[in-house]
């Protein structure tokens, strides 16, 4: 039963990975690929690795993956934000359809 | 079942290496890379469960750690700044 659960729950993560992976293609710049791809890929990869903390229980692989879900939880966004604060001091312009850059009123 | 998730996780990864490889500005790469890290810690959750070995899990948590420690210091050189200020 756990098994189940455990694969059904790794499924959806792994969707969820491949529409973010989609939007890393679609969108227009680098600042909404960045938006779409980390969010949707961080909940993919930490929802797969909770299907393995629940198809395997209390058990050596388990506790593995609750470390690296909190690993991943954390540090992804910040690699993300770090990564868009770069490209935007390094000079990329916003797409055209863009409404509001906080970081260039605070200049 | 995992099959399919693991096929799913191959064609995400190939859309990554296109944005890799096509990115517009040099962060477009950047973001590809990063995605590819965190992708690659979903593979090996999913190599531990098909080969029933818990150590695939301690080469995804030190992928992680150097894939943020790499993409962070591809933020500070996108910033122009040395990697010690």
């Amino acid at each position: 039963m756990s098994e189940i659960a455990g694969n059904a729950i790794i499924i959806i993560g792994a969707l969820f990975n491949l529409f973010g992976c989609i939007g890393l293609i679609r969108l227009p710049d680098v600042y909404n690929r960045l938006q779409g791809a980390t969010k949707c890929v961080t909940l993919g990869t930490c929802s797969i690795l909770l299907g393995v903390l629940i198809g395997s229980g209390v058990s050596p692989t388990g506790m593995k993956a609750l470390a690296a879900i909190v690993f991943i939880a954390i540090t992804a966004p910040t690699a993300a934000h770090a990564l868009s604060r770069g490209a935007h001091k390094s000079g990329i312009p916003l797409w055209e359809g863009s409404v509001v850059d906080k970081y260039e009123e605070e200049k | 079942m995992i099959g399919f998730a693991l096929s799913l996780l191959t064609l995400s990864a190939f859309l990554c290496l296109f944005r890799i490889g096509s990115g517009p500005t040099p962060a477009d790469r950047m973001v590809g890379i990063d995605i590819l890290g965190i992708l690659v810690v979903g593979f090996c959750a999913l190599f531990a469960v098909i080969t029933d070995r818990a150590f695939y899990l301690n080469i995804a948590l030190a992928w992680g750690l150097l894939s943020f420690i790499g993409t962070t210091a591809l933020a500070k050189h996108l910033e122009g700044k040395k990697f010690d200020e």
